[in-house]
């Protein structure tokens, strides 16, 4: 009998923490799959970030070092120059990123660092349970914004993405979404390319992808991928923002 | 090997690569920038890697990350930029990483000022960063030791996989001295099984300091407490001078401090006095049995330092009661000169 | 043999450069040296200082409180090092910009018109080369030619400086037994 389907080699065949609706698993599987696919990982290091996503290395069958919140990709900029003959990727959430992370990842990009970078955006703190991130939408509610947020005093959902594509120096900069069967395709295939721009020494890359947290948001899975369709992606939109065939 | 002469700045640099350490990320801050613009002109020429960050955070966690995938790593940098640190220090002593770090001490709190202190004692020795955990601490007194002692760094860093803080002060980098670096040998079979070279024909390796489960996090902080009691076997250095019997003053001080009450001792024993120094080369581990030993042999006991008395706290729970401990000391980048230190030393003989 | 130097002046007239000539000519002549400069914002066009010491055994305190020599390139560092400077010790004065001396009647002072003698010789900022030969004259303790090669080798980079500031330093190390005033 033909097999039909079989788990990635990448992926370790264990039970995930994660809540029920959580994208962080599909996710997680693209990149094992990329893993394999590129025939990388067994020279790729992933650095883990602070937020849901801590105990990636329990699922994901490659080394791991684990950073200090924010601190991915400097980590991932002394590996990277110490060993450039690694792969290099860090897994980001918002707060991580977008909040205490943000000068580093700035700077990691500016560089140009050869490094890949995975960056989940749902918009909220979900491993402290549900505060207001930097990129939690207008309005919306969470234990930190009891009223929805108001710009005026927090000001808007920050745009990392678009931030880092306006700086000059080349990179790969996306944005994608997990939240139907289509965009879930687009999304492997530009992890692909990320991870393929390191194999091929070219470019810094991230791949932000909108995803959900339905214990946080107060929804169940399915109305959580609805507002991603309906609310989040009138704040976020989807696209490669920069290529490096560009400059 | 012949001697130069050159500004401890550029020994640290120079000594870091001759310990085969090729990876140094940094932050400019004064007074140890030197370092920084001596690197970025010497690793290329031995392939190594030098990253100019984009903060001290940034210099730190890239340290972090290259000890992360098994190789030596330093950086540097001056006592607000050291704190700035202490955040992926204690992840790297957690970690359990080898890595080589700097402390070109100024003045503090706050930005304070850029002239030489030794007021970082605290930071360096008990408060790194957060949790239970200790740094090794080496404090040169000059540029030779300073280049003696990177070398030993990156080795003690490796047998221990623990984070070494070699402290100096502004006036040790600053200044020139004649220095003949040692011929070094990287020692052999250094295990680097733990690091992130990528998972092939073995399991994935995991560089953490996350232990969710409170059994685990307290074994791992045990297996670090027993490395802190094997360097207090092995590690601690310290140097006498004109220890005798029946001293006067018995002198505790460190680094560059020390070099300038050795000229207020030798001339105090040169009018007849007796007056010696204990001077502790690692600061973690303190040596607390030799300026006990050394304590009970003089009248009276003085702490001298760069600062409002930190040391000093050690040198009283290493004496135990036994002779009161005085303390003398000036702050704020001011550096007593050896005449001052004679003054105190003569009141203190009379 | 412990020779505690303070070299002092402006930023810029090459106060550091006249002290790490020493202090390079002086481990070449098999003495133990220090070299500590005074560092910070002051650097930047303030008064600069270096302490130098020259020892035949390993230098304790390279930070020198009493000095036994002071090379003063301008008026606030004669006052400010003067004072603490010890009884019998050289205090070598550019009277070009100093024009007092100190009131103490213990040291031996030496006035010499460093820029005056540089700027007739060819360039006025090889005035510290002028009052090198100074230093070099009332402490004598390392070979003129191990100081001349030094020289050399700290213009290495500007070989057409070389004899200018050779030339200063052979006629400051000449003149100061007519300048000499307590001598």
């Amino acid at each position: 009998m033909e097999l039909a389907f079989k788990i990635s080699t990448a992926m370790k065949d264990v039970p995930t923490h994660y809540c029920p609706g959580c994208t962080h698993g599909v996710v997680h599987r693209m990149v094992a799959e990329v893993l394999e696919e590129l025939n990388i990982r067994e020279r790729t290091v992933g650095v883990a970030p602070v937020g849901c996503a801590v105990l990636i290395y329990n699922y994901l069958n490659n080394d791991f070092m684990e950073a200090p919140h924010g601190r991915a990709p400097a980590l991932a900029t002394g590996a990277k120059r110490a060993r450039p003959d690694l792969i290099l990727y860090t897994y980001q959430g918002d707060g991580d990123l977008a909040s205490i992370g943000f000068n580093e990842i700035f700077h990691a990009a500016n560089r140009g660092e050869k490094i890949t970078v995975i960056f989940i955006n749902n918009g909220i703190y979900g491993m402290t349970g549900g505060q207001m991130a930097p990129t939690t939408l207008p309005e919306q509610v969470t234990t930190t914004s009891p009223d929805g947020r108001d710009v005026s005093q927090t000001g808007f959902p920050v745009a990392v993405s678009e931030a880092l594509a306006t700086q000059a120096t080349p990179g790969f900069i996306v944005r994608c979404s997990v939240h139907d069967g289509l965009h879930q395709i687009q999304t492997k295939k530009l992890i692909r390319r990320a991870f393929q721009n390191q194999v091929d020494n070219r470019c810094f890359s991230l791949v932000e992808i909108l995803s959900t947290c339905p214990t946080n948001w107060g929804l169940t899975p399915q109305q959580s991928l609805e507002h991603i369709r309906d609310n989040t992606l009138q704040h976020y939109k989807l696209g490669i923002l920069k290529s490096p065939e560009e400059v | 090997m012949t001697k130069v002469l050159m500004k401890g700045n550029e020994a640290l640099g120079e000594a870091a690569i001759r310990a085969n350490c090729r990876n140094y990320f940094a932050y400019p801050i004064t007074p140890q920038t030197e370092i920084a613009e001596y690197m970025v002109r010497r690793l290329p020429e031995v392939g190594g890697h030098f990253v100019q960050a984009e903060s001290e955070l940034g210099a730190v966690n890239m340290v972090y990350g290259a000890a992360a995938v098994g190789e030596r790593v330093f950086t540097s940098s001056s006592s607000p930029g050291v704190a700035l640190m202490s955040e992926a220090i204690s992840y790297l002593a957690g970690s359990q990483l080898p890595a080589v770090l700097i402390n070109i001490v100024r003045g503090g709190p706050g930005l304070g000022g850029i002239l030489p202190a030794q007021s970082d004692y605290f930071m360096a020795t008990k408060a790194g960063g957060h949790g239970d955990f200790r740094l090794l601490v080496l404090a040169p007194a000059g540029v030779q030791e300073a280049a003696d002692l990177v070398m030993d760094a990156f080795d003690l860093a490796d047998k221990y996989r623990n984070p070494v803080m070699i402290i100096g002060d502004g006036m040790i980098g600053q200044m020139m001295e004649p220095v003949e670096f040692r011929e070094y040998n990287t020692p052999e079979g250094i295990d680097r099984s733990y690091a992130n070279t990528g998972a092939k024909d073995r399991p994935p390796t995991i560089v953490k300091s996350l232990f969710l489960d409170p059994q685990q996090l307290e074994n791992n902080n045990l297996e670090l407490l027993a490395k802190y009691r094997l360097m207090e076997q092995h590690e601690i250095r310290f140097e006498e001078y004109a220890v005798t019997d029946k001293m006067d003053v018995l002198v505790v001080s460190y680094g560059m401090m020390a070099r300038i009450c050795k000229t207020a001792i030798d001339e105090l024993n040169q009018e007849g006095h007796r007056v010696g120094i204990v001077r502790p080369i690692t600061l973690f581990p303190f040596p607390s049995s030799a300026i006990y030993k050394a304590a009970a042999r003089a009248r009276k006991v003085i702490a001298i330092e760069m600062s409002t008395g930190q040391m000093v706290e050690d040198v009283r729970l290493a004496v135990r009661g036994r002779r009161a401990v005085q303390f003398y000391g000036r702050t704020g980048g001011i550096v007593p000169t050896p005449a001052e230190i004679r003054q105190q030393l003569l009141k203190l003989i009379k | 043999m412990l020779i505690q130097s303070v070299f002092a002046g402006f930023g810029g007239q090459g106060i550091l450069r006249a002290g790490q000539i020493i202090a390079y000519a002086g481990m070449a002549g098999n003495l133990y040296v220090s070299w500590l400069p005074s560092y910070g914002p002051e650097m930047r066009g303030g008064t600069a200082n270096v302490a130098v010491v020259l020892a035949d055994e390993p230098v304790a305190s390279p930070v020198v409180s009493t000095p036994s020599v002071v090379i003063a390139m301008n008026r606030p560092s004669l006052e400010k090092f003067a004072p603490m400077m010890q009884t019998g010790g050289k205090l070598i004065i550019n009277s070009s910009l100093i024009d007092i001396v100190s009131e103490r009647d213990d040291l031996i002072q030496y006035q010499i018109r460093a820029n005056d003698i540089a700027q007739e010789l060819g360039n006025p900022r090889a005035a510290n080369m002028v009052i090198l030969g100074v230093f070099q004259a009332v402490t004598g303790i390392i070979p003129d030619e191990t100081v001349e090669e030094h020289i050399r080798q700290s213009f290495a980079a500007k070989p057409q400086f070389i004899e200018l500031n050779i030339a200063c330093f052979r006629h400051g190390k000449n003149s100061i037994s007519q300048s000499g005033i307590n001598a």
